[in-house]
């Protein structure tokens, strides 16, 4: 197993949501330019009021369909990662969410059957090389969709801030740089 | 084989000849657009990286328009920064706090073209599908790397073709239609597709009504929402001293799928908290009381959004249980509107005048909900929270159903209100 794949294996608790967790669920715009740590206190508060002061570094947060849908802020994204959410397992997720949960390097799963799987509190494994979810109270294994390669390339170089970073570095050292995304 | 509109625009910004759906391209963003809630974060990623420069500082337009007038001090901290950012970087376009929403400004001021790839830290950057641009929301992370580099990854999108028929009738408008779309297909309905309006209706359908669908097209989960330029579109532009071809999708462009939305069948259309596709017709919630109403934001903060209510409401006086919120979506907007009498109608009514900008709608500032309390407004989301208290209701519904609801205190069908007839219109 290459370290890559070593690393890919996340194990945590599962947080349970429903459908349509928007942004501003996650993020609410009335704190839109508060600092992070005053943020993260208000993240999902109105869903579930016990997740942020009781998330754990490494939980699996587990939702239903659209998953972060709303606005375009990748704040919702980075409260997830600063609360310490190991990865995000939906149904399905929104197109900007998945977008900015890449680029700053939240790993996330879409696996369709995940919600009826997992209940509050299970004890979960989540596999992202091979793109599963293990339910290891009841042993259950619910295969997602994985990522295409290039949204893997991304989120295994930590997201997009070390690409722009080795861009910046290229073009300061005259190396002349071509950005390599997508190849 | 034909191209839609977005893998036309695709392909022209990834440098090929085509694409198909599914495909991964990097492409060359044509225009990319920052407001006040996510600039300094950009230029500070950017910074953090090893940038000095943009790629193109004519080719960024930066926009203070979610926290105007500064409600805080660290607002007016965030405001002051991203002027020196601005001024750091070089950039040519920008408009300072009072000028108008970010999508009503770049079409307004001739910034958005037919064909151009155009991305912004704002999810209803979709709203520029009405000029004929294929324009998205991104993140700031995404958004430093376009600023640095000027291109950005994209996966090419199925396309859906939404057919408007017919022609709405009274009392129902274009919010109603995509309001229907969004109960039929769904908040996640159109997820990673482009939605490409086509259709009879087009040619009695101005540009506002088209920046109000191709705004909420995100709220369908749809990456694009995109208007074909006609010769609606040729005349707005042409106004704002852009001379420019015609352009839409290829003749025979390949769809995933076709939905048709008869307009005359109708009626108006009033999404349910707290969630978009909560669709219903108004006379399902007809009656509900209502503490708060709200016209503005982008979606439906344009003159004639206002005109409409202003029909309304002229010459009579809102509930005295309803607040009625108005916040034209630019300062164009607002001039016009004071010009014609639409304003002073509406203040005559008892409404309260904001700034233009984007306060109530994103939950910002001004006109925050309380919990319990239930507001409609004429904007573009009802999510718990969206607007201050997560126990508050939020509906959405046209501008015509907003004002007769003002009116009555309850929700009302705008039907059943006889509109004043020339009070302000001329």
């Amino acid at each position: 197993m290459s370290s890559a794949e070593a690393t890919s294996v996340i194990r945590g608790r599962a947080w349970v949501f429903g459908d349509d967790i928007s942004t501003d669920l996650l993020d609410p715009g009335e704190y839109a330019i508060a600092p992070l740590q005053e943020r993260v206190r208000h993240t999902l508060e109105a869903a579930n009021p016990r997740f942020a002061p009781e998330v754990r570094p490494g939980d699996v947060l587990v939702a239903g369909r659209n998953f972060g849908c709303g606005s375009s802020r990748e704040t919702a994204a980075q409260a997830l990662q600063a609360l310490g959410v190991g990865c995000v397992v939906a149904e399905s997720l929104a197109r900007i969410f998945l977008r900015n949960a890449v680029a700053i390097g939240l790993p996330v799963l879409v696996c369709p059957g995940v919600r009826e799987a997992v209940r509050e509190g299970d004890p979960v494994e989540v596999d992202l090389h091979a793109a599963r979810l293990i339910n290891l109270r009841t042993a259950r294994t619910v295969q997602g969709n994985p990522l295409p390669p290039l949204m893997r390339e991304i989120l295994a170089a930590g997201g997009m801030l070390p690409l722009l970073r080795k861009l910046a570095a290229d073009a300061a050292e005259g190396r002349g740089w071509v950005d390599d995304l997508g190849s | 084989m034909g191209l839609t509109m977005a893998e036309k625009i695709l392909a022209r910004a990834a440098g090929r000849e085509e694409v198909a759906p599914g495909e991964f391209v990097v492409a060359a963003v044509d225009l990319a657009m920052v407001h006040d809630i996510f600039a300094t974060r950009v230029f500070s990623l950017l910074r953090s990286a090893g940038f000095r420069r943009v790629w193109d500082r004519t080719r960024v337009v930066a926009v203070i328009d979610h926290l105007v007038p500064a409600p805080t001090a660290a607002a007016a901290a965030v405001h002051q920064q991203m002027r020196r950012d601005v001024a750091e970087f070089g950039l040519t376009r920008f408009f300072d706090a009072g000028t108008g929403i970010c999508h009503q400004l770049l079409p307004e001021r001739g910034h958005v073209r037919p064909g151009m790839l155009l991305v912004g830290t704002d999810s209803h950057t979709t709203t520029h599908g009405a000029l004929g641009a294929a324009a998205t929301g991104i993140g700031t992370t995404e958004m430093a790397y376009v600023l640095a580099t000027g291109r950005l990854w994209f996966r090419v999108p199925e396309t859906v073709r939404v057919e408007l028929t017919g022609a709405p009738g009274p009392g129902v408008g274009w919010k109603d239609a995509i309001l229907h779309l969004a109960g039929r297909i769904g908040a996640d309905g159109a997820q990673y597709r482009a939605l490409e309006f086509a259709g009879a209706a087009l040619a009695g359908m101005g540009i506002g009504g088209r920046m109000t669908m191709a705004n909420m097209a995100v709220e369908l989960g749809a990456k694009f929402g995109l208007f074909p330029a006609d010769a609606a579109a040729l005349d707005y532009l042409a106004e704002r001293g852009l001379e420019v071809l015609p352009f839409g999708p290829d003749p025979d462009a390949v769809y995933q799928e076709t939905l048709t939305v008869d307009l005359s069948a109708l009626e108006p259309q009033v999404a349910l908290p707290h969630s978009v596709d909560r669709v219903r017709p108004v006379s399902a919630v007809a009656d509900l009381p209502v503490d708060q109403a709200f016209i503005g934001s982008c979606t439906n903060g344009r003159v004639e959004d206002l005109e409409v209510a202003a029909q309304y409401l002229a010459g009579r006086r809102v509930h005295p249980r309803t607040r009625l919120i108005v916040a034209p979506a630019s300062r164009a907007v607002l001039q016009e509107a004071m010009e014609r009498g639409i304003l002073p109608a509406l203040l005559a009514a008892g409404a309260l005048l904001l700034p233009p900008g984007c306060g109530p709608c994103f939950g910002g500032h001004q006109g925050l909900l309380a919990p319990g309390e239930r507001c409609i407004g004429t904007h573009n989301r009802n999510f718990a929270g969206r607007m201050g208290s997560p126990a508050a209701e939020i509906y959405l519904a046209s501008p015509a159903t907003v004002a007769a609801s003002a009116l009555y205190g309850r929700i009302t069908d705008p039907r059943r209100v006889e509109r004043s007839a020339g009070h302000v219109l001329r």
